[in-house]
């Protein structure tokens, strides 16, 4: 038996409170997101205690590491749900919201600002890509973030209403980078640097936890050397 | 400005808001999750297009043959041929926008995949759909700031709003607040397949519970070949989902074996069984046979009752390059390394062929609604074709769109055509009545005996007797204790049996143990689902000639 202690609000105008769940895992490879589901599943949802519980409200989809839904923080830590195998989990098991973001009812938070910031960068190609096979790596890479916002939740230096964008931003712009033609690039980096680059610590306390285990230093280095470096000493050399 | 509403935003959705976009029409792209999070994200093999690449004189008219086939003769030819056609261009549009499609020497590579004669399916490593996905929404994002394509991603569909069979809008609930909105105007629905009915048995998303499928259905739209639920050959089992191997891996030349005891000698032995049932396209069969033959041999007594993937010859070099994603996820959920171990496999929900029934143009029975991607019956016929369906989304979602933009510029009537400038896009209504949003809650209970039952009448093998037997146990839950949502998911289900039961002939991935033979004469036809006066009635309805027949 494992006791899940759930941090909940009913909405974000209402007080958190903080209740226990007692839960028996049937299998040994569940995950938290398993956890979730069971519990919701039963016909009369009961807390520790023997009360009557609403069922807890949580974001999932594809219950496979691969959508950034589920995103919370557990035991400390911000993580995907489905990615949590309870076995490595010290219990009890403590699930929060993440907490850079407001939140609309118990684990689920309204990370609007994620694309917000998106919109912002001017975040798309403005003339067809760079189709080079040398260029792929890169574009495959960056192409994987999920826009969960675990980087954004440890990170030192984001804030919703910040100027600093952070690694959610910094992954997509990478991408775009990396195969917008020479020429078109100008206004992207100077958003880029203006919005990532300048803010970005470098502590790198991010790279463990993406959950999608994106090389968020390398693809950084190169950005910045594609939008500001580079840019740099192009101009000093003109 | 005219806007039309776009109901999900998966591949179908971002397809159908960019066509508008770019015609200078507005959209209100409307899901209850961001795109990042649509199923899409998860495909993972690849797309198809004869694009040629490989060497092996490909063409259009091949791919539309083995998609014809592979659908054993169900799909619209019509509708098949413009598929087919519009692939090469649409994979070279991606690459375009930067999909980072796996090239070699300045040309795409494409792998094999099930049921077909070339290699047509281009990818990225094992996150195709994910990388597409990005480079979509990308695309998408450059008219969000210029303000045509506008986005409500937190906004649950409740129902599309038809009256006198013609679509006006569509009511929609801010999951954040509780606020309802409606939409008015055009509607192309592209909110995905029905894996709500089979919950924690399928592959895909949970966010696609068919919900709005059964609201279009009881509000009458009529939905087609229900019974044909493609079962994928190669799924495991993990908690609360089936997690799926993709094709990719028996592209990449991944063997199924059976365990088989020789009777006499008592030696057992690996028997590689669709290498030798079927020398051609051996593991690389249709979904449909290769699921067929695996609950055959497991029920062998002379075999074992698994069946096993082998992917432990590969090279290094396919694991590195093109495979990597699919070995790093099978590690971390089953603790078993494919390049070490076989993996235990068995056939899963994948797929709804069958869905919304809409023509070539993507017009529904309704006007003024279109349906695209997954929700729509449309290309697969009985059984789909690997890598044909993220293409088939993408397509199906720019033909509604140019349909959909037809009729907004031909007609003036601001009902019909969307909001005019001056007015909101989504008029709120306010939050729900406790008794409205009562009507809207689905049990858990309810929701686990619906789809017990329809996996007992839907397996991989059905018959007259499981299925009546299913069909009983759906009727016995309907009381007038149900709320609307689940009622309409009863509905659903049982038109699905009803379809299932209708089909009295084996095809595709409809196989009848009582009547084991296709019947083209009877059956050559789309089941039709209808919702008339409060009854389901199913018919069968003609498949369009096909316009090119004989020229060739
Ligand atoms: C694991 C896996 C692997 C696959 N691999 C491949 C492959 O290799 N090749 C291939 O061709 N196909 C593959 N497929 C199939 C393919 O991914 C899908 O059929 C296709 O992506 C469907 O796209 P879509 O746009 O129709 O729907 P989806 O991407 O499913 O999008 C549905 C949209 O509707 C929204 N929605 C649903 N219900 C509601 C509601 N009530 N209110 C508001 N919004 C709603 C969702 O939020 C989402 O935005 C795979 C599928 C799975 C599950
Ligand atoms: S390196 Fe540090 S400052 Fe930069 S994004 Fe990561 S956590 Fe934030
Ligand atoms: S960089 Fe990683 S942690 Fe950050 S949003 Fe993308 S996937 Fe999530
Ligand atoms: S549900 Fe998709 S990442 Fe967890």
């Amino acid at each position: 038996m494992i006791q899940i202690d759930v941090l909940r609000r009913k909405n974000k105008e209402e007080p958190a409170y903080l209740q226990s769940f007692l839960y028996e895992p049937k299998e040994p490879s569940e995950t938290v997101a398993t956890a979730l589901r069971r519990l919701n599943e039963q016909a009369s949802l009961t807390d520790k205690e023997g009360n009557r519980a609403d069922p807890i409200v949580w974001e999932n989809s594809c219950l496979q590491k691969k959508c950034g839904a589920c995103a919370m923080v557990i035991n400390g830590r911000p993580m995907l749900a489905c990615d949590a195998s309870l076995s490595a989990l010290k219990s009890p098991v403590r699930l929060e919201p993440l907490r850079k973001f407001p939140v609309v009812a118990d684990l689920m938070v309204d990370r609007s600002i994620l694309f917000q910031n998106l919109k912002d960068l001017n975040a798309w190609l403005t003339a067809d890509a760079d189709p080079s096979e040398k260029k792929n790596p890169d574009a495959y890479e960056a192409s994987r973030c999920l826009q969960c916002g675990c980087c954004l939740e440890i990170c030192p230096n984001f804030a919703v209403d910040g100027r600093f964008y952070g690694m959610a931003s910094m992954v997509p712009a990478a991408r775009l980078l990396v195969q917008m033609p020479e020429k078109e690039k100008k206004e992207l980096a100077a958003e880029y640097k203006r919005h990532v680059f300048e803010g970005c610590g470098k502590s790198l306390a991010c790279q463990d936890i993406c959950p999608a285990g994106i090389d968020l230093q390398g693809l950084m280095a190169r950005s910045n050397a594609a939008a500001v470096w580079r840019r740099l000493l192009w101009k000093k050399r003109n | 400005m005219k806007r039309i509403n776009i109901a999900g935003a998966g591949l179908a959705g971002l397809s159908a808001a960019l066509t508008l976009a770019k015609k200078g029409i507005g959209c209100n792209l409307i899901s209850v999750q961001p795109s990042e999070r649509a199923q899409s994200v998860l495909a993972e093999g690849g797309m198809n297009a004869a694009l040629d690449t490989m060497g092996e004189q490909d063409s259009p008219t091949f791919h539309y043959e083995d998609t014809m086939k592979g659908g054993v003769y169900l799909a619209d030819p019509n509708a098949v041929r413009g598929l087919t056609s519009a692939a090469p261009e649409i994979i070279r549009r991606l690459h375009a926008i930067g999909v980072p499609f796996q090239m070699k020497d300045g040309e795409l590579v494409l792998r094999p995949f099930g049921g077909q004669k070339k290699r047509r399916t281009a990818y990225a490593m094992s996150s195709t759909g994910k990388v597409a996905m990005t480079a979509l929404i990308d695309e998408v994002r450059r008219f969000e700031a210029s303000g045509l394509i506008r986005r409500y991603p937190h906004m649950e569909i409740l129902s599309p709003a038809i009256e006198e069979n013609r679509c006006t809008g569509l009511l929609a609930r801010d999951t954040f607040t509780g606020e309802c909105f409606m939409f008015r105007g055009p509607v192309i629905l592209c909110t995905g397949g029905m894996n709500g009915l089979f919950s924690g048995m399928t592959t895909g998303s949970t966010a696609n519970t068919g919900d709005v499928t059964a609201a279009a259905f009881v509000s009458g739209a009529a939905l087609g070949n229900l019974e044909m639920i493609q079962y994928h050959p190669t799924t495991m089992t993990i908690p609360g989902k089936r997690l799926l191997v993709s094709e990719a891996a028996r592209g990449e030349g991944g063997r199924l074996f059976v365990e088989r005891t020789d009777p006499e000698s008592g030696r057992t032995e690996n028997w590689y069984f669709m290498e030798e049932k079927y020398p051609e396209l051996g593991n690389l069969m249709p979904r449909d046979v290769v699921s067929r033959e695996m609950s055959m041999v497991t029920q062998d007594p002379s075999c074992g009752s698994r069946v096993y993937l082998d992917m432990r010859h590969l090279s290094r070099e396919t694991w590195e390059g093109k495979l990597a994603d699919l070995r790093k996820e099978v590690i971390h959920y089953l603790q078993l390394d494919p390049a070490a171990d076989p993996l235990p496999v068995s056939p899963g929900i994948h797929f709804f062929m069958g869905g919304i029934l809409v023509d070539e143009q993507h017009r529904t029975s309704v006007a003024d609604l279109w349906a695209a991607g997954e929700c729509a019956c449309q290309y697969h016929g009985a059984n789909r074709l690997g890598g044909n369906s993220m293409i088939a989304a993408v397509y199906g979602g720019h033909v509604a769109a140019e349909n959909a933009a037809e009729m907004v510029l031909r007609h003036t009537d601001p009902e019909r055509t969307g909001n005019e400038p001056d007015e909101a896009d989504a008029v709120s209504c306010g939050k729900m009545s406790a008794s409205d949003e009562a009507q809207q809650m689905l049990s858990p209970a309810f929701a686990g005996q619906v789809q017990r039952f329809l996996a007992e009448g839907l397996p991989v093998f059905r018959s007259e007797e499981n299925m009546q037997k299913a069909l009983q146990g759906l009727e016995d839950l309907w009381t007038e204790a149900l709320t609307e949502r689940e009622k309409r998911r009863l509905l659903l289900a049982r038109a699905i049996l009803l379809s299932a039961l209708s089909r009295r002939e084996s095809r595709g991935a409809h196989t009848r143990t009582d009547y084991p033979e296709r019947d083209d004469k009877q059956f050559r036809k789309t089941t039709a689902a209808r919702f008339v006066n409060g009854e389901i009635q199913i018919g069968f309805q003609e498949i369009p000639k096909d316009r090119q027949e004989g020229e060739e």
